[in-house]
């Protein structure tokens, strides 16, 4: 151990000169060690659900309900989840959900930025109003308007249809209060700049606004595809039929109830990793925007 | 500040107008059509309405099923809140100590979050099955006790906690590490150089400091267990075994989808709008807070 801190201790002095630290040098690199050991240890109590469904839809039936539990990897994967991208209507399932997540996230950010654009850089009647009615639906999740809005898309004719399952979820004052908070720090001598080029507004929102509003839109976008792609209450309550559902619901048909099904646990598992696949490799492969926009727009 | 304005009559209206008209005809519309059915009791086959009062509100509040969704609602929310602080806490208290691969060790914590509610329910489901799941098998070792979620209403309660808990653990992590890479350095280092130990550190410095964001997601985790939870409910437990796990946003959708009784479903929905508005207001009081003093 004394060695590994030896080697390290330069680098560390180098990048951080902390003189005063030295004397307990020692004492502090045992410190990192414990604190490095309780770090993995959370880790892997995190990961280990995901681990172990993974284990699952790479076993046979016979290896699943093995007792003792077998806890590494078989090699039955392709066969696993080849049955279940045929049996529950995966491709399709899939499909739906990324459009859901795809639509939502991106009518969301038009229509964010088009109001906060209008609040920011317009005076006009009733602004405060259209603030407060925007601000109001944080405090009306779908959850507590259940029956009635299910009416109401019932009366629209959208029942099963892509506008239902994406328009009602555009509404978003999380998104309209992160574009005018963006857009309040953007220097007021820009908007003069423009305005004395003669720069309409239309045209100032799109060569001007927009390019400077690309960090913000790629954060929002990633947690708001996650936000669609997760969405249950919403597509449960307004689609019937097996060719809308999207994926989260539809795996609930390949749950082996106890005591009426053959336990095919492995292609339920199978089906669960596609499910969640899209949604993790998203966050993984954007976590800097992802965490820029979980942050951001609670603000 | 005063700010440069453009100057056109209709124009800001078209640009507000997508968003308020979803606003109103998906949020507005059907608020006040929930506000008002709650007032009414409506037939089975939804022909005929009478008005009657706060009756459904009264039924509702005499009836012990729904007393024992609000206590099955703060028992899951508070399971999932104390996880994901606790956890959260003990992660930013890790990490106090500037170690060096902090953010590999955020990735490593954090992706759970993408992961959809019923989604992590179907695992859990699979991880406390009482004749293959690994956790009955392990704690065979230690007890006799059945632990058959079936069976039993709080291992039920204990399976759609954890669940619900590790999708959202990685979000607390998150903003805890935000919060600690907000504190100014010289202000731990000043600490150490007075002598200050790493547990003294944590709770004289660090955690006062992070107290505005804990209270922060104190309600933001109250608020997404209070109505994000239906999925998990519904995916995994159906509100059952007898009614342990029926939490009251899946009582709303039971009783108003299945039951057709749209009356209470109703005034269920106006309890719980009073309660998300509560908490909204404490989370926006805390958000100005936060803006005046920073």
């Amino acid at each position: 151990m004394s060695g590994g801190g030896t080697v390290a201790a330069p680098a560390r002095v180098a990048a951080l000169p902390r003189v005063l630290e030295a004397p307990r040098r020692r004492a502090f690199d045992w410190g990192r060690v414990v604190v490095h050991a309780l770090l993995l240890i959370c880790v892997a109590v995190i990961a280990f659900p995901l681990y172990y469904a993974f284990v699952i839809s790479t076993q046979t039936v016979q290896e699943v309900v093995a007792r003792p539990p077998i806890l590494r990897p078989s090699v039955h994967l392709l066969a696993n989840y080849a049955e279940a991208w045929g049996r529950s209507h995966m491709p399709r399932l899939l499909w739906n959900s990324a459009i859901v997540a795809v639509v939502s996230a991106l009518g969301k950010i038009a229509i964010s930025m088009l109001s906060a654009f209008a609040i920011v850089y317009f005076n006009f009647r009733g602004k405060a109003i259209a603030f407060w009615m925007i601000f109001i639906t944080l405090m009306l999740p779908v959850e507590v308007r259940i029956m009635s809005t299910y009416e109401v898309i019932g009366s629209l004719g959208w029942l099963d249809s892509y506008s239902g399952l994406t328009v009602p979820l555009m509404a978003s004052a999380t998104a309209t209060f992160l574009f005018r908070q963006f857009y309040m720090t953007v220097p007021n001598e820009l908007v003069e700049a423009a305005q004395l080029d003669g720069v309409g507004p239309l045209r100032f929102l799109w060569a001007f606004l927009l390019p400077l509003s690309w960090a913000n839109i790629a954060a929002l976008f990633v947690v708001l595809f996650i936000f669609g792609w997760n969405q249950y209450l919403w597509p449960l309550m307004i689609t019937n039929s097996e060719a809308m559902r999207v994926v989260v619901i539809g795996l609930q048909d390949l749950i082996p109830r106890t005591g009426t099904h053959v336990p095919e646990w492995n292609v339920m598992m199978a089906a669960a990793m596609m499910a969640l696949l899209p949604p993790v490799a998203v966050i993984l492969v954007m976590q800097r925007w992802f965490v820029k926009g979980l942050i951001e727009t609670e603000k | 500040m005063k700010r440069s304005v453009f100057r056109n009559r209709a124009l800001p209206y078209v640009l507000v107008l997508p968003q308020i008209a979803v606003t109103v005809v998906f949020f507005f519309w059907p608020a006040f059509e929930s506000l008002r059915l709650s007032l009414f009791r409506t037939s089975p086959f939804g022909d005929k309405t009478s008005f009657v009062g706060l009756e459904n509100f009264r039924k509702l509040l005499t009836t012990p099923e729904y007393y024992q969704s609000i206590a099955n609602t703060f028992v899951f929310a508070s399971g999932v809140t104390a996880i994901g602080l606790g956890v959260g806490l003990f992660v930013a208290a890790l990490a106090t100590q500037k170690i060096r691969g902090l953010a590999a060790y955020r990735t490593a914590v954090l992706w759970p979050y993408g992961i959809a509610p019923p989604i992590a329910g179907i695992i859990f489901l699979f991880i406390f099955h009482p004749s293959y799941g690994v956790l009955p098998y392990w704690l065979g070792f230690v007890t006799s006790y059945d632990f058959n979620w079936l069976l039993k209403g709080w291992v039920a309660m204990a399976l759609v906690i954890l669940a619900t808990a590790w999708t959202h653990v990685g979000y607390n992590i998150a903003f805890f590490l935000a919060g600690l890479l907000a504190i100014p350095t010289s202000v731990l280092e000043a600490a150490s150089v007075d002598g200050a130990g790493a547990i003294r550190r944590f709770r004289s410095i660090i955690f006062p400091l992070l107290s505005p964001i804990t209270f922060y997601l104190l309600v933001v985790n109250l608020i997404f267990s209070f109505f994000g939870s239906f999925g998990v409910i519904h995916a995994v437990t159906q509100g059952g075994p007898g009614g342990a796990t029926e939490i009251m946003v899946f009582k709303v959708y039971k009783d108003g989808f299945i039951g057709l009784n749209l009356g209470s479903s109703a005034a269920q929905s106006v309890l719980l709008m009073i309660l998300v508005i509560t908490l909204t207001a404490l989370q926006f009081r805390f958000v100005e807070k936060r803006v005046t003093y920073s």
